[in-house]
């Protein structure tokens, strides 16, 4: 049963279920099973397994099949993300122009893998396909801050400012 | 203060990160603090294309093009030239022709000479946001012509008449496919537009419907009326925000002036337009991919026949197009059949929408007639070539194009040439190559792409890609085969003959076309243990040069304690030890570490 401790934890499930209900009288409810998972993720930033239980029985259709569509796109998290997510775009030109030395800086600099959250829970780290912002490459994406025109070098001060700016807000 | 002027920000993904937007608000404040709100207007337009020389600003009347601009520039933009009317002339875009039919419109810039902007031609230009300025540039003017004066036989007619084809990629006739769908019998059809832009390095949809939003529902408003549909779906990528909170405020105006919704301008034709988004699956791009993933289920393609337009969303007919053949539409019969068919060359007719982007001067966006060579987009429009290098090779088609060298640079740009010549027109993306990029980790780097990618339906595209892969990625590692080069051919034309859908049929064209044009590099990875580019690892070593002052910040970078050398004195790499993770070359502050 998903959580229900808190009036956050109550509001969230009741907006989920809000929305599941006005999906569910239009014509072909099921075709909404994509738009549905996106607003759980949007609600709770992954898709927890019992929220997936939940909107298998509100929809009516089995969590096999939820979890095989949800398996299948990649805009879908199925654990927790970190506080920052940083996706390393590795589209064609940002390829070209060295995002895999990008992507190995950061690695190197967290100590995670791609699809890796850190011990600390601050990021978590994705490649991603096109981010269309080609003119700025090599990119990354931190959230929804794009930073651009990168270099293995820049790209560890960029990570290290989100570290102190972190530790300053804790102090 | 003489002229009522309006201000043009370029809003597009490179132009925000820039400070587009900030731009904007300063604008707006000192237009107030000197009293012209009221007669200036400003407002953020879709993407010029011309991302590497932005922050854009575009004036007008006078059709001032201002480039790089900052914070700083404001005051002197507000008094010199809203003011006094006197442009500031050191931020304008300077180039040194001026030939172009664009002139009016884009002022003087080289960017524009060789191109024609029929599918963006509003895009810059309006304010994307507004649909009493889609309106004023006779917008949908094009469905109230259809609606008044057109049946829907003229309308496929017409369409038949401009020759114009699928601009998704594969070029097929949009004028037959609008027929079969038509033909088709049942109580209900639908249109869907196909905005799951997936190409990596392609941006072209992207700018479309953020420059302007209404030419796509107009599209697809003619289309359902030709067909006989009702009802319109927009399947668009759920990583593109801006677009799609721009399209539904479309729709949304659209709605509310009486364009979208039940008997629409009077007639007693009704059509609605819903969004839909997609999850991130490059898949979902081929139709009957798409259409599952509408009806929710995984993105995985079946066997055609039957096509979408006998049988397609929810089993009933449907009409499939991409953004850009959509954008084309209204243009098509406000012109005319007649008129469309004159632009382009051959069998493939109108103009066709780059992002060009890699290793070239003016990254960005482009729209140029069929007929134009790749050396004219790279050279001519785009300005070439950065920092002196050579180049190596174009790719266009993304994932499921080809890599073409410098002998085909004066190939003209329509379907069947670059087919003929190893390559695809695609849905638009177009990386240049220069002499830095390894030939055999590019087409790894596709491989990769399509074989992640691959749903997984079908054994060849499955399998077969992996285990051409495995074997690209063993070529790059240094530990090569002889045999592979043949092994890699044999594979691929299997995959491509007995794959299911378009993924996996075209994924082989980026190793198959670079083995082609690039044999040699193949070769010399496999037998020489060489990479001319100097980007595969495993064949690349690391010296310390002349250069070194001996500072030991390499020797403290070094993860593995490779480097020794005393302070102030030149340093040494063991090449034994030496894992070639390029710490110290990234470290090194005086050039002294070089790789060979």
């Amino acid at each position: 049963m998903p959580k229900t401790d808190t009036k956050q934890d109550q509001a969230k499930l009741s907006e989920l279920k809000e929305f599941i209900a006005k999906c569910k009288e239009k014509p072909n409810p099921q075709s909404y099973l994509i738009a549905v998972l996106h607003k759980a993720q949007e609600l709770y930033e992954y898709l927890p397994r019992d929220i997936m239980d939940m909107v298998a029985e509100q929809m009516n259709v089995p969590t096999a099949h939820i979890w095989g569509v949800a398996t299948f796109y990649h805009y879908f998290n199925l654990t927790p993300p970190g506080k920052y997510t940083i996706q390393v775009c590795l589209g064609t030109a940002c390829y070209v122009k060295g995002a895999g030395q990008i992507m190995e800086a950061i690695q190197d600099e967290l100590s995670i893998e791609t699809g890796g959250v850190t011990d600390d829970g601050l990021f978590s780290l994705q490649g991603a396909r096109c981010l269309g912002a080609c003119g700025l490459a090599p990119i990354i994406m931190v959230n929804d801050k794009i930073h651009g025109d990168l270099t293995p070098e820049k790209v560890r001060k960029v990570l290290k400012d989100y570290r102190k700016a972190e530790k300053s807000k804790a102090s | 203060m003489g002229k009522e002027y309006v201000v043009t920000l370029c809003e597009g993904p490179s132009c925000i990160h820039k400070g587009s937007r900030r731009l904007r608000q300063l604008l707006e404040k000192k237009l107030e603090k000197h009293g012209i709100a009221g007669k200036v207007r400003t407002f953020l337009s879709g993407c010029l294309g011309m991302c590497a020389k932005g922050p854009i600003m575009v004036i007008n009347p006078g059709y001032v093009i201002y480039g790089g601009v900052t914070v700083d520039d404001v005051d002197e933009i507000v008094e010199q030239h809203l003011i006094k009317d006197n442009p500031v002339a050191r931020l304008t875009v300077k180039e040194s022709h001026l030939y172009n039919r664009f002139f009016r419109v884009f002022g003087d810039a080289k960017f524009f000479g060789k191109q024609m902007r029929i599918a963006l031609r509003n895009c810059g230009i309006i304010d994307p946001e507004s649909i009493e300025d889609y309106l004023s540039l006779r917008g949908y003017e094009a469905l109230a012509k259809v609606l008044t004066d057109m049946t829907p036989e003229d309308v496929i007619e017409e369409l038949k008449k401009s020759g114009l084809r699928g601009r998704g990629g594969a070029g097929f006739p949009t004028g037959l496919k609008w027929q079969f769908t038509r033909a088709a019998e049942s109580d209900e059809k639908y249109v869907i537009c196909n905005a799951d832009e997936g190409d990596p390095g392609a941006f072209m949809d992207r700018s479309a419907i953020e420059g302007d939003p209404h030419t796509v529902i107009e599209g697809m408003a003619i289309g359902a009326y030709a067909i006989g549909a009702n009802k319109g779906y927009m399947y668009i990528r759920a990583e593109y925000p801006l677009a799609i909170e721009r399209i539904q405020k479309a729709i949304d105006d659209a709605k509310k002036h009486g364009i979208l919704g039940d008997n629409i301008l009077g007639s007693d034709f009704s059509f609605d337009v819903e969004i839909k988004l997609g999850a991130g699956a490059f898949v979902c791009g081929e139709e009957t991919a798409l259409i599952h993933s509408i009806e929710g289920y995984r993105g995985m393609p079946r066997p055609r026949p039957p096509y979408p337009s006998v049988k397609g969303l929810f089993d009933k007919p449907t009409l499939i197009n991409n953004v850009e053949t959509w954008a084309n539409i209204p243009v098509v019969i406000i012109d005319g059949g007649d008129w469309f068919s004159k632009v382009g060359v051959g069998k493939s007719n109108g103009t066709k929408v780059f992002a060009v982007a890699g290793r070239i001067v003016n990254t960005g966006l482009v729209e140029v007639p069929m007929g134009t060579t790749l050396r004219e987009i790279i050279y001519d429009i785009c300005g070439g070539i950065p920092g002196n290098k050579k180049f190596k090779a174009v790719q266009t088609g993304g994932p499921s194009g080809g890599c073409l060298p410098e002998d085909f640079l004066d190939t003209s740009i329509d379907y069947e040439s670059l087919a003929e010549v190893g390559s695809i027109m695609g849905s638009g993306g177009m990386i240049v190559i220069d002499e830095d990029s390894c030939m055999v980790q590019m087409a790894e780097f596709f491989l990769e792409f399509t074989q992640s990618e691959s749903c997984g339906k079908c054994t060849p595209c499955r399998e077969g890609t992996k285990r051409m892969l495995e074997i690209l990625t063993r070529i790059s590692k240094g530990k090569g085969q002889d045999g592979d080069i043949e092994k890699l051919e044999r594979l691929g034309h299997m995959i491509q003959k007995a794959s299911l859908c378009g993924l996996g049929q075209s994924a082989p064209n980026p190793v198959l076309s670079t083995l082609k044009n690039f044999r040699d590099e193949y070769k010399e990875h496999i037998y020489n243990s060489k990479c001319r580019a100097g980007q595969c690892k495993a064949m690349l070593s690391y010296l310390i040069t002349d250069n070194c002052i001996g500072c030991g910040a390499c020797l403290r970078a070094c993860p593995v304690d490779a480097i020794t050398g005393n302070k102030k004195e030149k340093h040494l790499i063991n090449q034994d030890i030496c894992i070639k993770c390029g710490k110290c070359y990234e470290v090194c502050k005086f050039d002294a570490v070089a790789k060979s």
